[in-house]
Order: C-alpha cells, then structure tokens, then sequence
C-alpha cells in the first residue's frame, strides 16, 4: 500500500484525524478500491464516523490487489503525527503513508522543508471492517449550511454541554440545549438560538421532528468542515434514528452518524414546558410588548418565589425507560442484550439508540477487545476513554 | 413587576459584561436589585458566605440605551432577583458582536432574567439568541438585608497599590500560609504579611496616599487570603481608584471606582 499526499491535502488529513478523535479512541484504516477509508466509533456505539479520500485526494494512491487489508490504530499516536496543524501546513511538503509489512507497522513519513524527514512507525492490530448502515438519502429532513452558520450556533452553548435539541419547521430551525431533568431545570440555564431558512444553503423540511444528539462529535465535524471551508449537511428522521451529519468534496467524504435520544413523548414535551407554544423569538424580540415579561407574583406575600414552577409530573413520566417503542436496528444480539441488562431500579434518563453496524460486530477477535457487557448507552464516554488509556 | 432593558452601543455592552464577569468571579450568587436609577449586586456579608460582604452599584443609564421597570408596587419602585452571575457572564460574553441585547425580566418554566441577543447575518429574518438564567424572586420582608451596609468607623484609610502588582503578590504568598495580615497606616504605608513557624514574609508597599488624616499607627486585620486572592483575580473593571479601608482586627473594606461603577468588598478578621 502506498498513499502519497501532498501540500494542503496534508493538512485536511490530519483534520479528518484530529475530528475523528472526537469520536472515539481507535482510528480504522481501510484502503479500498474507492479511496482511503478512515474510521472511528465511540465505545458505546452511539456515535460513528467516516472520512473516505478518494484516490484522486492523493498524488499517488496504490493498494495491492487482493490484499484485505485493514487494521485498526490508537487515534492517539495518528493524532501525533500531525500533532500541530498549524505548522503542518507551512512546513510538510508531503505526507507518505506505507505499510511495512514484515514489522507489521503503518508508517507515516512527512517530508518537511529543509530535506527533513520524520517517520512515524505506528503498530496496527488487525480488525474487521467497520461501518455503519445508514441511508442518509431516505431521510425526511434535509439541510445544508456553511460551516460558518453552525460554528455561529454552537459557539453560544457552553463546551461542558452534552447535548443539544434541534427543531425544525417549515422556515425556521431552533436549537436548544438539552436539560435532562425538571430538577435541573429550574436551575439549568436555557438557551436558544433560531436560525431562519434562508441562512441555509438547502433547507427541505417533510417532518416537524425534534431530535436530541451530542454536541461533543457534532464539534469535531464541524472542525474540520470549518478548516476546509466544505458546506455542512445534515440529514434527519424521527428522534430515535440516527442524525446524519455529512461533508462533501469530490475528493472526499466525511459521515458522521449520531444516535439521537428515542422519542419519550412525556420527556419531549415536558422538556420546554410553556415555550413549545411561542416558538417565534424573533418576533418576540421585535415586538416590545412590555406585559408578555410581567411576572405575576405578588411578592410580599408568598414566601416562595418560584411559584411560577409548574407542579412537577410524577416521575414516573419520564423516567420510563422508552423500550416499548424501542425499535432498536441493529442486528447484534449482544447489543440488545446489553440494553436488557441496564438496572431496572432506574433506568437511564436518556438513552441513545445504538447505531446499527452491519459488519462490525462480529467475531469474536474484536469482542476481546471491547466487552460489550460495559458499554453503556450514555450519550459522554469520553471519561471512559481516557482512563481506558 | 417588570423589567426591560436594552443595550444597543457595543462597547456598553462591553463594559457591563466586564462588570458582570469581576461579580461573577467573586460569589456564585448575589442579588440583583433594581431600582429606576440603578442596579446593584449585593452580596450580604452573611455568616455562611465567610462573612465577605459586595456591594456593587451601577447607574443604569451609563449602560442601556433603553431602560423600564416597574417595582413589586407602585410605591415600591424595585425588584430584588437572586441571580447566579456566571451563567449570565458566559451568556453576555457570546453575545459581545450583538447588534442589540435585552435583558428582560420573563416568565419561562420559573422566572427568569432572559438575555436576548439580535445577533448580526445575512438573513432577512434575523438571528436570535436567547439565554433563559433561571432567578429567584426575593419577597419583601427580606429585603431590609440588602440595604447598603454602613460604612464603619474606619482606622485607616489609604489608596491600593496597583492591583496586578498586589495579586502577583498574594498569588505567591498563598502557596505558603492560607492567612495573611494586612495592615496599614495613614502614612500611606501599607504591609502585606504571612507568617508560619517555618517562615514570615512582609511586602511592603509605601506612599500609597490616603484621602485624609495623618498619624503612622499601623491598623492591621489578618483575613482569609483565598478571599483577598478571589477578589484581587476577578478584576476586569481596572478602576480609576482602589481604596483600602482598615478598622483595626475588624475587617478589611476595598472599594473600586469607574467612572459610573463602583465596588465595596469586606472581608471580615478571621478570629
């Protein structure tokens, strides 16, 4: 296998890597017919992504015919190797990835300016191939924007933030962050930001859906579509089935697909109480209709100030766990067991339907490395991860 | 009770985000009280936050454009909100390219302050942000707590050293003893002291100025140093004045001044 990529491309490689990171621990690489496959999957399954560069992205792309290559690295040490994007553009010259098969290593050799060369010789282990099933196409809503508009919008959420709600109507998007519990609530600060149509480059609307995903991953692609300047889509279903969130070039394609929360109803509603039934803040800002902010609470009698609180709906509502409607996709028995396994006592407040991977899950070579009787369905592994390292 | 404000001039808004960021850096909570003329934050020099007591007082009108309220009765022109600062500062922080920003007083799943940002694009529509902070509304009888804490009899009273060169200062004195004294005399000499078994050390600062009187007694009053440290780090406001008024093994009163803003912080003596 030989890759060769020159200049800038160097620099959009290692993006694609430093955005895979975001996903998970383990970089799969996988030289097809079609291009370079790089990919990532998170531990819980809930979050998954794909950058194919195709032959074309490099001055020289070579794979042996025949040869089912594909391995699976620590992001980690990949990551090292285009450790600072910024001086990766002014001093590599060109970027040669081979694989040396006797010491079973991926070598990455950047050629900088001046005649120095330095080699990284990363250990692999082998892997099956991973990749998730998902028919972006078939979706009901689609959207396209700048990297600029999306980075504008999340840069108003907090980087601790887990994840965030997007609605959608006919002319309008609205994202909010996502409070988990009425107890939080009440203390959680809410934000809201509405984007009007026209600030996308597409915007098709079918279905009024409001989906729930993280914000972590969706960050990570927006990194890198905001350093190659490639517009954002954004493909989606009902809450429950995966958002697609995808760059296009044509010479690459990154995918990133996000489980979003299932549809609790109870959970959906309850979560924006009073504010689903107002949902046009522009006209609101317009508008200074001084008695809409009037606060009717007479303070000098009750000693609870927060009597505006509506009365909390029993627990029970919420905490439901959604698997009656739980259409889950994926076809590992593993996995469902797994989700059989979660406490009944209490069962998770939110919970991510896992992607459906085709061939990943697999034989049992790769479920030595990664026991699925840990996995959690939780949206944030990331603390998982490190300790993992 | 209503409460509108607007702020359209960018670097008003600036200034205000400042204001809200050093407060916000100094207590987790405060209050917030509105009168037609003026906001305060307060925070009452109560027992459970360690006896460190802020007063805060901005004059309205030197930072909104627009500006209407409505007290809890027509009699009473306030409003006093329990308000978490820092949520408010990171919400006004991303709003600082706003071609406008209401801060209004509104009624979601509780009360709550509501930062609404017009944000500048290209779109016909307009973008807009809102950030709902989740406050308090403190009732009447509770109020006589927030009044402005008398200004006690004070020793000393000298002008502060630069604040950057005080906090390099506390900042390494805090790796060695969590006490420190400050005293001070009307000489405008002004000493920073820690003291351990294994070692003592003593900044001294001199010709500080002081707005009156004369003698060279020293008044000193030995505090907590993370509350002198929290107060020297919060800074954004870079006051036109700093002014340390001591009452001898009492508590230590700093006072900031801007322009329109001004800052009283007191640390009480720890025992």
């Amino acid at each position: 296998m030989q890759c060769v990529v020159t200049g800038g491309n160097v620099k959009v490689l290692g993006k694609a890597v430093h955005s895979l990171s975001r996903i998970g621990d383990e970089l799969y690489v996988e030289p097809q017919e079609d291009g370079l496959a790089l990919r990532s999957v998170n531990s819980s399954r809930s979050a998954y992504a794909c950058f194919l560069f195709a032959p074309l992205f490099f001055s020289r792309y070579a794979i042996p015919t025949g040869l089912n290559f594909r391995c699976k690295m620590a992001i980690k040490s990949v990551q090292s190797v285009f450790k600072s994007l910024a001086t990766l553009e002014k001093t590599v010259e060109k970027c040669h990835i081979g694989l040396d098969e006797q010491k079973d290593r991926l070598t990455f050799t950047l050629h900088c300016k001046h005649g120095l060369l330095k080699t990284h010789n990363l250990s692999y282990q082998d892997s099956e191939s991973l990749e998730a099933v998902f028919d972006k196409n078939s979706c009901a809503n689609v959207f396209r924007a700048q990297p600029r508009v999306l980075v504008d919008t999340v840069v108003h959420f907090p980087t601790s933030l887990e994840e965030v709600t997007v609605t959608v109507s006919d002319e309008r998007m609205w994202v909010r962050n996502h409070v988990e519990d009425e107890a939080e609530r009440s203390k959680a600060m809410l934000t809201e930001l509405c984007l009007a149509a026209d600030e996308f480059d597409y915007f098709a609307v079918k279905a009024h859906y409001s989906i729930t995903f993280c914000l972590k991953e969706f960050r990570g692609l927006l990194l890198f579509a905001e350093s190659t300047g490639l517009p954002v889509s954004m493909y989606f279903d009902e809450p429950g089935s995966p958002v697609v969130l995808s760059v296009t070039d044509s010479v690459l394609e990154g995918n990133f697909v996000l489980a979003t929360l299932s549809d609790n109803h109870d959970l959906q509603k309850s979560n924006r109480g009073g504010d689903a039934d107002q949902p046009h803040p522009p006209d609101d800002f317009m508008s200074d209709d001084m008695d809409a902010y009037l606060i009717a609470m007479d303070t000098s009698a009750a000693p609870g100030p927060s009597t505006a609180d509506p009365p909390p709906p029993s627990l029970a509502t919420f905490r439901k766990p959604p698997a009656p409607n739980y259409r889950t996709r994926t076809h590992s028995e593993e996995e469902e067991e797994d989700d059989g396994e979660e406490d009944p006592e209490r069962p998770p407040d939110k919970k991510f339907r896992s992607l459906f991977f085709g061939s990943v899950l697999p034989p049992s070579s790769q479920m030595n490395t990664q026991p699925l009787t840990t996995q959690e369905v939780l949206a944030s592994d990331s603390e998982d991860e490190t300790e993992a390292d | 009770m209503k409460f509108r404000g607007k702020i359209t001039d960018i670097a008003c808004l600036n200034h205000f985000t400042r204001v809200v960021t050093t407060i916000s850096k100094l207590t987790k909570t405060c209050v917030l009280r509105l009168t037609p003329d003026h906001l305060f934050f307060i925070l009452p020099g109560k027992v459970t936050n360690g006896g460190v007591g802020m007063w805060c007082q901005l004059l309205q009108a030197n930072f909104f454009q627009e500006y209407q309220m409505e007290g809890v009765t027509s009699e009473v022109q306030e409003i006093c909100l329990e308000v978490s600062p820092e949520p408010w500062s990171r919400a006004l922080k991303t709003v600082q390219s706003a071609k406008s920003v209401k801060l209004k007083l509104t009624r979601k799943h509780c009360a709550c302050l509501t930062v609404a940002a017009e944000l500048p694009t290209l779109s016909s529509v307009g973008r807009v942000v809102t950030h709902d902070v989740p406050v308090d509304v403190i009732p009447r009888r509770l109020w006589q707590e927030f009044q402005e804490a008398g200004v006690p009899d004070f020793d000393v009273s000298v002008y502060l050293p630069p604040l950057k060169t005080m906090k390099s200062v506390v900042d390494r004195m805090k790796n060695l003893s969590n006490f420190l004294v400050m005293e001070a005399n009307l000489n405008g000499d002004m000493n920073l002291k820690i003291q351990t078994d294994l070692v003592s050390v003593t900044t001294h600062f001199k010709d500080l100025g002081n707005p009156s009187r004369d003698p060279e007694v020293m008044a000193e009053v030995t505090v907590d140093i993370r509350k002198l440290q929290q107060f020297l780090m919060g800074q954004q406001v870079n006051p036109s004045k700093a002014l340390c008024n001591i009452v001898h093994q009492n508590v230590v009163h700093l006072v900031l001044l801007h322009e329109d803003v001004s800052l009283q912080y007191f640390i009480p003596a720890v025992a």
